[in-house]
């Protein structure tokens, strides 16, 4: 990895280098850090840092499989296995490190692996198949990768062997072990602490582990993790200094004792340390490069503070982790029932924070570690910081615009504060363009969220008004492109982008110009198919694996006896699994995209519609059983539900439409949670808008009371087209009204006192849209050449996507995950 | 050291089998192959079904476009929208994923995919 980002860096930089490559493994340079998901699907080219061809695109010779056995330092040639002699001008190692395998009894016997290549993780995944048992030797960020590597290949039963007396040593401490290894019992671990393995025993194969302590554990595999050595061998053979402990010794600029010969990675020890992340690794590669390319660039360490994702568990360490009383003191938050445990050490005046640990959720990890690194004064509730503040708002981004302009915000890449508000100074406006000038974010994509608050911190700051823009190649507001588009009377995506755009276009402009197009003009959307989201384009909800959900538009919630088996019959039929939506209707999952014109067609044939359940439009107006039933009803709101339901079905919006109307005042159609709701009053109805259920629910808001039930859709018909005409793409109707000027009350004075002027107009396009309503199943199932696009494989259009996979649960059908 | 790379030519399917300005799947053995019309600009490409971020065959069903300045054809898995350019196989969304690409050639309406 770092040998791969040393020459990435280079050619970066400068096109003098000649540059040769030579690796002992057969493969191109991988993602390590990731190893373990090799064993969830990810293939060995999934891992591939590139490709082969970028060696050659970028004039590199590449020889793998095939170590260098011996360097002449006076020649100033290296001899490869396969014989090849080069001659160089600067030789970098970069040769990794060797798994630790400590000299046990039976560590020769099959059935005993370390963990480390591609190859390494062939040979486990083959043994795996024969195993039940299998554990792991060694407790450190690399062991327990690795047993979660056995969980993955379905051994159940996976012990980790630590010797020292908590998990993770070198990162957390004993409480923070304690915590992340009751988490770790939760996925099927089992932790044995304070053991240290005196023989591992069996016929020819492992069977058994015994320990110091007189105890023994029966298992049919064991991975050895132990920690690493420093591939130093060709170093040492080579007459250049090494330490007895291992490494190869190298200057701040990365010289070894040979002014020409530099060592990165893990095989390289400076100030007698080596430095096993990949970070401070692509550090040592960019200072090498700084030096060869004639800049000044030297390396004095690296914060060795990481955070990462164990099986599922966050598990962060910063600063001085381990450092106690009298010389700092701690402040410590433990939470057993969620599995969270936080430490923080601070300074004895309180003023720094020196270092900590996190364990089940890391969260402020960012902020803590540009606290400790920048030396930031504490405020005077420390552990606000690991508790969030309680009481009184946090002023949200405050804290990232406070530190220093050399704080390092992204450690992966190096880039400063600074580096990143420069290139929003100079124009840089999102994530994305960040990632781009500056890389940060680009490595690990934990600073991500910083980097975030840095941009709008930024431009806040510099008083820069943040357009609205639809995307790269829109430079307008949706509201904006709205108008334009309907006088222009622009009907396919690809004017519009000829007109208004630029570039390609994009998965943001395409469906919110196609959301447009069908709110002006209400053409049948699979006419213009790649422009719709996936699940406008088959409509149908793609779910978990690839298949797709049926929903058919039961208005209002009702639905005769008759119809309910169809749908039965259907599902059946089709292998579909059914359950009762949140909004009265029942959904069928698990449909192969290559059934749904079958599946439709007969839906369709039993008199039902598409329920648009896939698109940003009306899904349903929820009803509750009203004054026909109900003893407290005052109206019949089913039949004024369906009445709406059948008014605005099809009709596309911004974002997806919900509706709600209760009979009475006990509300049990929770209509003041939808974007529009209705509940009978003695004298009429009330209409609320703009309510939402979600992440963040929000009741609607009151429009009007006491109206009649025409007044309502005449309302109903200005609210939801002056909605359609001027939110923002995605932006649901609370949100909508949460950012309008004037809030409610203008609204209101739009919709009910015609303040704009313009609710003739308003009501003459809904009215257009109603009167132009198609089912687009409907026109699908009639068409040969649509129906024709519904098939998984277009050179096998019979066959279904054989990665599609299902399990039994509870009498019906799950997608295997 | 020079490496020749053998390609195989591979017909996968026909022209209009894939719609304009979008992708298509094709079948190659076991492999799942997307492939992309760019009638926009009047180009061809392949790529690997498979989004590596959900392990979910749908590549093929994504919007296509293109990013930045330089106008880097790409593809929008329609899971989570993680996008990768057509034609280093690179994820431009900042996540450190890499899909296979494949050349394409066109000749007579019909399409062939280079495998290695």
């Amino acid at each position: 990895m770092v040998g791969y980002k040393f020459c990435e860096k280079l050619v970066a930089r400068s096109n003098q280098f000649n540059i040769i490559v030579f690796g002992e493994e057969p493969r191109i340079a991988y993602d390590r850090v990731h190893l373990s998901e090799y064993f969830n699907g990810k293939s060995a080219d999934d891992l591939s840092l590139s490709s082969s061809s970028w060696y050659a695109d970028n004039g590199i010779a590449l020889h793998l499989d095939d170590p260098i056995q011996e360097i002449n330092r006076i020649n100033k040639t290296v001899h490869s296995l396969k014989g090849a002699v080069i001659k160089y001008d600067y030789l970098v190692l970069a040769t990794g490190s060797s798994p630790f395998v400590p000299n046990i009894e039976g560590v020769e016997k099959n059935g005993v692996f370390v963990y480390r290549t591609i190859d390494d993780l062939d040979l486990i995944k083959e043994y795996a198949v024969n195993a039940k048992v299998g554990a792991v030797m060694g407790g450190g960020l690399l062991g327990l990768e690795a047993a979660k590597a056995l969980i993955d290949l379905g051994i159940k039963d996976t012990h980790v062997i630590e010797f020292a007396p908590r998990l993770m040593p070198r990162q957390i401490d004993s409480a923070g072990s304690a915590m992340l290894q009751s988490k770790l019992k939760q996925f099927g671990l089992t932790i044995h602490l304070n053991k240290s393995t005196s023989k591992i025993a069996g016929e020819y194969k492992i069977e058994s582990l015994k320990f110091n302590d007189d105890t023994s554990l029966t298992v049919d595999m064991l991975v050895i993790s132990a920690g690493i050595r420093p591939r130093d061998e060709l170093a040492k053979l080579a007459g250049l200094q090494t330490s007895s402990r291992g490494g190869i010794i190298v200057n701040e600029k990365m010289q070894t004792s040979d002014e020409c010969i530099f060592a990165i990675g893990e095989c390289a020890l400076y100030n007698s340390m080596i430095y096993g992340l990949v970070a401070p690794g692509y550090e040592m590669a960019d200072i090498v490069v700084t030096y060869l390319t004639g800049g000044d660039k030297f390396f004095y360490g690296y914060d060795m503070s990481t955070k990462l994702k164990l099986i599922g568990v966050d598990v962060a360490s910063f600063g001085d982790a381990f450092i106690t009383e009298p010389n700092c003191r701690t402040i410590v938050f433990e939470d057993t029932h969620k599995g969270v445990y936080k430490r923080i050490n601070i300074s004895n005046d309180g003023k720094y924070l020196l270092g900590g640990i996190l364990v089940g959720e890391a969260e402020a990890y960012n902020m803590l570690l540009q606290t400790v690194n920048n030396k930031i004064a504490l405020p005077p509730n420390p552990e606000d910081m690991i508790l969030g503040s309680r009481g009184g708002e946090a002023a949200e981004g405050a804290g990232v615009m406070s530190l220093p302009d050399d704080a390092l915000i992204c450690s992966c890449e190096a880039v400063s504060k600074l580096a990143i508000c420069s290139a929003v100074n100079d124009g840089a406006s999102g994530v994305d363009e960040i990632k781009k000038c500056t890389k940060a974010g680009t490595g690990c994509g934990g600073c991500v969220p910083l980097v975030k608050d840095l941009i709008a911190g930024t431009m806040k700051a510099n008083g820069q008004y943040v357009k609205n823009v639809i995307c790269e190649h829109f430079d307008y507001s949706r509201q904006e492109l709205f108008d334009m588009v309907k006088i222009n009377k622009l009907k396919n995506y690809d004017l519009v982008l000829d007109h208004f755009g630029k570039g390609d276009g994009c998965e943001v402009c395409k469906p919110a110009v196609a959301s447009i197009l069908s709110s002006l003009w209400n053409d049948v959307i699979v006419k213009q198919h790649t422009i719709q989201d996936s699940n406008d384009r088959y409509l149908a909800n793609i779910q978990k694996g690839g298949t797709y959900s049926v929903v058919p538009r039961i208005p209002g919630g009702e639905i005769t006896p008759d119809k309910l088996i169809v749908i039965g019959q259907v599902a059946k039929k089709y292998g579909l699994y059914t359950k009762i939506t949140g909004g009265q209707r029942i959904d069928m999952f698990g449909a192969h995209v290559n059934d749904l014109p079958a599946i439709w067609e007969e839906l369709i044939e039993a008199g039902f519609e598409s329920g648009h359940a896939y698109g940003k439009s009306l899904r349903t107006v929820k009803s509750c059983v009203g004054s026909t039933w109900c003893r407290f009803g005052l109206h019949d709101s089913v039949s004024f539900a369906i009445e709406i339901e059948e008014r605005y079905k099809g009709v596309r919006s911004p974002h997806k439409l919900k509706g709600g109307v209760s009979g009475c005042v006990r509300e049990c159609a929770e209509a003041q949670a939808k974007d529009f709701g209705i509940i009978a009053t003695e004298k009429g109805w009330n209409l609320y808008v703009c309510g939402n259920g979600g992440s963040k629910p929000q009741h609607a808001q009151l429009l009007a009371t006491d109206i009649d039930s025409a007044t309502c859709i005449k309302y109903l018909d200005r609210f939801l087209m002056f909605y359609i005409k001027t939110a923002d793409p995605l932006t649901r109707t609370a949100t909508w009204l949460n950012k309008m000027d004037g809030g409610i009350a203008y609204l209101k004075n739009v919709v009910i006192n015609n303040s704009l002027g313009i609710n003739e107009q308003l009501e003459e396009e809904m009215q257009a849209l109603v009167d132009t309503y198609h089912c687009e199943w409907k026109e699908v199932v009639e068409s040969e050449e649509l129906r024709k696009r519904f098939v998984h494989f277009v050179n096998a259009p019979e066959e279904k996507d054989p990665a599609i996979k299902f399990e039994p649960m509870r009498e019906q059908i799950k997608a295997k995950w | 050291m020079e490496t020749i790379v053998d390609i195989k030519w591979v017909l996968a399917c026909y022209a209009d089998d894939v719609p304009a300005n979008g992708g298509a799947c094709v079948k190659h053995g076991n492999e799942q192959i997307a492939i992309y019309n760019f009638t926009r600009r009047g180009e061809w490409y392949a790529t690997q079904n498979l989004c590596p971020h959900k392990q979910q065959m749908v590549l093929s069903r994504g919007m296509i476009g293109s990013e930045g300045d330089s106008c880097e054809p790409k593809v929008a898995c329609p899971f989570h929208k993680k996008t990768f350019s057509l034609l280093s196989g690179e994820c431009l969304s900042g996540d450190e994923f890499q899909i296979k690409t494949y050349p394409v050639r066109v000749l007579d309406g019909r399409v062939y995919i280079g495998i290695e």
